[in-house]
């Protein structure tokens, strides 16, 4: 198993890049016309989101080829991936509840996309408390791949769904738009998010791979087949 | 085909043996909606403005019983197993418990409707509309619910993860149900239900076939 | 596909399953010629049962091979089951339905004449209690009734899990009448059992397991005693 110092310089490239993009876009970028300083927020916030989609997408490939591949691999970046997407979507969540209260004046403005994450942090949340409750590997392994398939399966009708539902009531904009001019820090701030996220990815991945190694006997030595052979006696 | 139709008979036989748990569920479910009245307090008009909303908060917690229950019977014996080591097929075993808990579900929903009208004046002469859209919820809310049943059934703290793991999937059966049903008691001016009733429908094909593919993979060791 | 003459009816390699950091069947390789019965005696948690389950492909297969009636058990799971029926320590009965109603459900997937239900209720002595609830039946019918179901399945392989248990002396005979039968039809038995002197006069052949190992093999007259070995 590969114990290389990669994922580390990936978080610590990260942080830089994070701390870069984030003191430009709330030091040094100039404020937006309408909505002021609260508008920064978007620096993170599209760079979260972003990042959260990209993890939560990376966890649907690894259900599938933890289904289809004997790899144990897959489901130990399968947990780690879920785990870094729910991290990110709830961050996103807060960050967007942190925008709504001086902007509508409500802790939740029920944006389809935010109350898509929130169902998504508690759709692949309840999957992580699956996993808790699951003795043995190879069923954690399979359940889990199966549940996040499912809820993956559902996250453009739970879109879908939500948007049409709130649309109907609201015609408030989404804390979405970032003016041209602003792009750099953003870029940055997303960069940095990502190569975090592949770092801590990686090195969940490898603790979820040494647990999962540790919980099982290890395997047999390949027995020279020599067993019983037994033919029928002569009895009747 | 065969294997369908004999566990399809299965099902509807437990069912209808274990008829007294359904009873016991259906109070359950009256009594979700008793509660509602209570929390809200006798404003005649919020109730029935709400109406919608709270006969299928009632029917979505009342269905953790009904899905828990149905794989009980299949996990006290192995029953499931045995049936498995016939050899028969899983996805006739799935589909046919997805449509008896359906089945299942349809009737405590339409059983809860005169508790709607009664506790909500929440009235509307649409019937045969009204049991579509409970019959669509319920098959909704039944395509995953059976496979997280049965998966649940075999873990740990089964009563928990089985509302945990079904309730944020099911958001959208949710949200189209009680946009359909309010739609049908209030009144529908901008012909709003057609796309809310698709919804339901293109949610319950994409469930129908895509756990009843998965299903195997939950039941087998 | 008949079996032919000289195709093991159970040919293992190496079987294992472990479950958590145990090794339950810990490698066990085997032969068994069809119609032989086979006796596999073991301490309790030797691995008796999970040995059967994973042949009977009730349990996975963690890691060797093994061919069942000449099919393989990791890739030809629909045949094997076809060929094999168990009889464990779980019934695979729905309690809240009668006993004819239990075999009604089975038959149905097997595709069985209609007739042998009421034949094999007639054959373990449940006929008269036929349609009483299973939740009534005390532990040694509910044992005739699983054994009518593991029956129905007219398998090639039979593998029985200590069913000798529960049974008073009439089902004990009774099971023995029914291994003389399956005899005749020429069905592969193995019989998990503690029951050793039973046992060296009913099978041919023996073997005997701990933690999870094949530790001995031969005639089932010559099994010696535990801890003689």
């Amino acid at each position: 198993m590969a114990h290389g110092k990669r994922p580390h310089y990936y978080v610590a490239l990260g942080v830089l890049l994070l701390l870069w993009g984030s003191t430009w876009g709330l030091f040094f970028a100039p404020a937006e016309t309408y909505m002021g300083d609260v508008q920064r927020i978007m620096y993170v916030h599209v760079a979260t989101a972003w990042n959260a989609m990209l993890a939560l997408t990376f966890a649907f490939v690894c259900a599938v080829m933890a289904l289809w591949s004997a790899n144990t691999r897959w489901d130990s970046r399968l947990e780690a991936s879920i785990e870094t997407g729910v991290v990110l979507s709830a961050l996103l969540c807060m960050q967007g509840a942190i925008w709504a209260k001086p902007t509508w004046g409500v802790w939740w403005d029920w944006d389809p996309r935010l109350t898509t994450t929130a169902v998504l942090v508690f759709a692949f949340g309840g999957i992580l408390a699956l996993r808790q409750f699951v003795d043995d590997p190879v069923k954690r392994a399979t359940w889990s791949a199966v549940a996040a398939v499912i809820a993956s399966a559902d996250v453009p009708i739970v879109y879908f769904s939500v948007r049409w539902w709130n649309s109907l009531h609201q015609l408030q904009s989404s804390p979405e738009t970032v003016s041209r001019a602003f792009h750099w820090p953003l870029r940055i701030n997303a960069l940095g998010i990502l190569f975090l996220m592949i770092g801590l990815i990686s090195l969940r991945t490898r603790v979820a791979a040494l647990r999962r190694e540790a919980e099982q006997a290890p395997p047999l030595p390949v027995a020279v087949p020599h067993g019983a052979s037994l033919a029928q006696g002569a009895r009747s | 085909m065969k294997a369908l139709w004999a566990a399809l008979r299965k099902d509807l036989l437990l069912q209808w043996r274990t008829r007294a748990q359904a009873a016991a569920v259906y109070a359950f479910g009256a009594s979700a909606l008793l509660l509602f009245s209570f929390a809200v307090g006798p404003q005649a008009a919020l109730l029935r403005e709400q109406a919608a909303g709270f006969l299928w908060l009632g029917l979505m917690l009342s269905s953790t019983l009904t899905l828990a229950e149905s794989f009980q019977a299949e996990a006290e014996q192995r029953a499931l197993e045995g049936l498995l080591l016939l050899p028969a097929s899983p996805r006739a075993l799935y589909y046919a418990k997805a449509l008896a808990n359906t089945a299942a579900l349809f009737l405590l929903g339409a059983g809860l409707l005169p508790m709607m009208v009664i506790l909500y004046d929440a009235a509307t002469p649409r019937v045969p509309p009204l049991l579509g859209i409970v019959l669509l919820g319920s098959a909704g809310l039944s395509a995953p619910g059976t496979l997280y049943a049965a998966m649940t059934s075999q873990a740990r703290a089964r009563q928990t993860l089985l509302p945990l793991l079904l309730f944020p999937l099911v958001v959208p059966v949710l949200l189209a149900s009680v946009k359909a049903t309010s739609l049908i008691i209030h009144g529908d001016p901008m012909g709003q239900l057609g796309s809310w009733t698709l919804l339901l429908t293109c949610f319950n094909v994409i469930h129908w076939s895509l756990c009843g593919l998965l299903f195997e993979r939950v039941v087998e060791d | 596909m008949t079996l032919q003459v000289d195709m093991p009816a159970i040919d293992a390699s190496g079987v294992a399953r472990r479950f958590g950091r145990r090794w339950a069947v810990a490698g066990v390789s085997l032969r068994v010629a069809p119609g032989t019965r086979l006796m596999v005696t073991g301490r309790n948690g030797s691995g008796k049962s999970t040995l059967l389950r994973v042949l009977a492909t009730a349990s996975r297969l963690d890691q060797g091979t093994a061919r069942i009636a000449g099919f393989d058990l990791a890739t030809e799971r629909a045949a094997v089951r076809r060929n094999v029926a168990l009889l464990g320590h779980h019934s695979y009965l729905y309690e809240a339905l009668t006993a004819r109603e239990n075999l009604e459900i089975a038959r149905r997937f097997l595709g069985a004449p209609a007739d042998r239900v009421d034949a094999l209720l007639a054959e373990v002595g449940l006929l008269a209690r036929a349609d009483e609830p299973v939740l009534v039946f005390s532990a040694g019918m509910r044992k005739r009734l699983a054994l009518a179901r593991a029956l129905l399945q007219d398998a090639r392989v039979l593998l029985l899990d200590e069913p000798y248990g529960e049974l008073d002396p009439a089902g004990f005979a009774l099971l023995d009448r029914v291994l003389d039968e399956q005899r005749r039809r020429g069905v592969t038995v193995l019989l998990a059992t503690h029951l050793l002197d039973h046992g060296r006069a009913l099978c041919d052949e023996a073997i005997a397991l701990e933690e999870g190992r094949l530790v001995w093999s031969g005639p089932a007259a010559l099994l010696p005693e535990p801890g003689a070995a």
